[in-house]
């Protein structure tokens, strides 16, 4: 893998438009209390699905960007988060905050014993391996065996937790705010990670396993950590889906799931904590438009047919390739570099 | 007995079109050590440019052939177009752009055709062989045109001097270059031929299991698991493993586990394999020097 220059992660470099984002991110959903407009439920709905893709493309991107392992099958980890809260709800009759650790644990533990065979493999061998996860998670839920658990093809339909008394907050409002505070709370851990001794191992890692090796990091523990830790923020991802959506079935956690994780991913930037925001916006975004983008693609070029966001992604991943190696943030800091003149310290 | 025997037939009918599948991935795999997640979904699109001409009025065999050359041509644009500038890319860079041809091939034929499932045309009249209900045509035919289509392969291979350039340019590509070879035609050669043979596994199995947008996805799953059984290197190898992968999905699907984990199988044997000689049964040790 090229080397990745990491002044994002390890600097605070801009950190102000960050906390600007976030500050706006918090205070956007208060809007709520003034406004009459009937579709505010459902820019909630949006702004918790786009933070949730956001969380997911976190723990994507701890592994693909920092540790240079190539996941394809990051659905299933999503997929188990999701179940474990919907099982611990619908059956044990947890409360739905408490279910989110227990998610997050249990993803960590997935992830870690899924690093193992990891390790002994590479680039595109690991791609291929996660990729066949990917396809078989499907499938798995609906076995009949555990079909008693998972509801089988059918699902498990869940309630939607009530905003507590005190808040005052609607419920889609409150939601909400859990995705923000979780998603925070991953970003903060995720950056304090990166930015010690366990986050450098990572991405000395990532440049050269060997040397890194051979100076004294214990390449194993650190590789089967990150997909635990990694595979644990994107189980929280799941489990947030769970509680929001109030629904989970076999067929929602398929490859394209995983693919649309990547491309938020690579269109965020690969290696870059800003950009797995970007990522999760732009995922809801075009999910949302796609119907527009067909539209407007259809009177453009005079097309006969609706043009699927599938295909726009493809597009658009394949001319990222081209142009923005690194995604959009990664672009931005590029161009930055060249305005202000700064070398770059790696090639 | 019967059953068994019946169940060995499909295994090795499947087995058939798992190693197309599977060979497809080898001749990618062995000129650019990349492993093509596109492979299933080209060949898928292949099948409904073949189902279309045959809706137009060509004759079976007439629409296949002109598949299966429009699917090399297709194959010999992507490398040119969309692949050659990222010869040098990271890897992380080529899985992104082969997922996203995935998608696009998906999205396009749902676009083109819609994702409601079709008929496909065999062109195997529906008899029972030896009259005792073990062997269909179909089956027979499936085995027989995967068996012709390596004969060709092999012949072309091993006894013509493009043949020799390919198999030179895969094997030491900067020595090949020093004696004239044009490797990097050779390269996009190798895609032809790949999206060539996945349009033929592709408009083999499109009768069995109908013709949708998503009919590879699994298939696609056990040619990864048929090239990788049979070493990911070795293109002979690769056609063992896929029948070898047919046999067993059959009896393991129909003996002990049932058909619903199937995938399931696909997904440890994938790991299994990786885990336990990634150089497959027929393959090499590559030993890599730091």
């Amino acid at each position: 893998m090229a080397a990745i220059d990491n002044s994002w992660a390890t600097k605070g470099g801009l950190g102000w438009i960050a906390t600007t984002f976030w500050v706006l991110l918090a205070v956007g959903p208060l809007a709520g209390f003034f406004t009459q407009d009937p579709s505010f439920e459902y820019y909630m709905f949006m702004g918790q699905s786009m933070l949730i893709n956001t969380i997911a493309i976190l723990g994507l991107n701890l592994l693909i960007g920092f540790n240079g392992q190539i996941s394809l099958g990051h659905s299933a980890f999503f997929a188990i988060g999701a179940y474990t809260t919907a099982i611990l709800m619908n059956f044990a009759g947890w409360p739905y905050y408490a279910t989110i650790p227990v998610a997050a644990i249990i993803c960590f533990g997935a992830g870690f014993l899924f690093g193992f065979p990891a390790l002994k493999l590479e680039g595109h061998y690991l791609a291929l391996a996660t990729f066949t996860l990917a396809i078989a998670v499907p499938q798995l839920l609906k076995y009949k065996a555990i079909a008693g658990w998972t509801g089988g093809v059918g699902g498990l339909i869940l309630d939607k937790p009530d905003a507590p008394e005190f808040t005052r907050l609607g419920t889609d409002q409150y939601l909400y705010y859990l995705c923000l505070i979780l998603a925070m709370l991953s970003f903060w851990i995720v950056r304090n990670m990166l930015r010690g001794r366990s986050g450098r191992a990572m991405m000395a890692i990532r440049d050269h396993a060997m040397a890194a090796g051979t100076m004294g990091i214990d390449t194993a523990k650190y590789k089967t950590l990150t997909f635990g830790v990694s595979a644990g923020i994107t189980g929280v991802g799941g489990a947030l889906s769970a509680i929001t959506v109030a629904y989970v079935a076999p067929d929602s956690f398929t490859l394209q799931l995983a693919v649309s994780f990547l491309v938020g991913l690579v269109v965020g930037g690969i290696a870059s904590l800003p950009g797995c925001l970007v990522g999760g916006a732009f995922i809801v975004l075009i999910q949302n438009s796609s119907q527009s983008i067909s539209d407007w693609m259809k009177v453009t070029f005079s097309l006969r047919y609706d043009v699927p966001a599938w295909a726009i992604y493809g597009i658009l991943l394949i001319l990222l390739m081209y142009f923005m190696p690194r995604g959009i943030m990664g672009g931005i800091e590029t161009l930055w570099l060249k305005l202000t003149h700064r070398k770059e310290t790696q090639a | 007995m019967e059953f068994f025997i019946q169940q060995l037939v499909a295994g090795l009918t499947s087995g058939a079109i798992y190693a197309c599948v599977a060979l497809g991935l080898v001749m990618i795999f062995v000129s650019t050590d990349h492993i093509n997640f596109a492979q299933g979904e080209m060949a898928m699109f292949a099948t409904y440019l073949a189902w279309a001409m045959i809706d137009v009025g060509f004759s079976y065999w007439m629409a296949f052939v002109c598949a299966v050359l429009l699917a090399f041509v297709g194959g010999l644009f992507i490398q040119r177009v969309i692949l050659k500038p990222l010869e040098t890319a990271p890897v992380l860079s080529l899985v992104v752009c082969f997922i996203a041809l995935l998608s696009f091939f998906n999205a396009l034929a749902g676009m083109l055709w819609s994702f409601t499932i079709k008929p496909f045309p065999t062109p195997f009249p529906p008899k029972d062989i030896f009259g005792n209900g073990l062997v269909s045509a179909q089956q027979l035919g499936i085995v027989a045109v995967t068996v012709i289509m390596l004969g060709i392969l092999t012949v072309f291979f091993r006894y013509t001097t493009l043949g020799l350039a390919m198999r030179a340019a895969a094997q030491n590509a900067s020595s090949a270059r020093l004696m004239g070879v044009r490797v990097s035609w050779m390269l996009a050669l190798g895609w032809g031929l790949a999206a060539a043979i996945g349009a033929v596994a592709g408009m083999l199995v499109a009768p069995i299991v109908f013709l949708d947008p998503n009919m590879m996805t699994g298939i696609l799953v056990y040619g990864f698991a048929g090239a990788l059984v049979g070493g990911i290197g070795n293109p002979m190898g690769a056609v063992a493993g896929g029948f070898i992968v047919g046999v067993l999905e059959n009896l393991v699907g129909s003996y002990l586990i049932g058909n619903e984990l199937k995938l399931s199988f696909a997904l440890a044997m994938v790991v299994g394999v990786l885990l336990l000689k990634p150089a497959g049964i027929f393959g090499q040790v590559i030993v890599r020097r730091v």
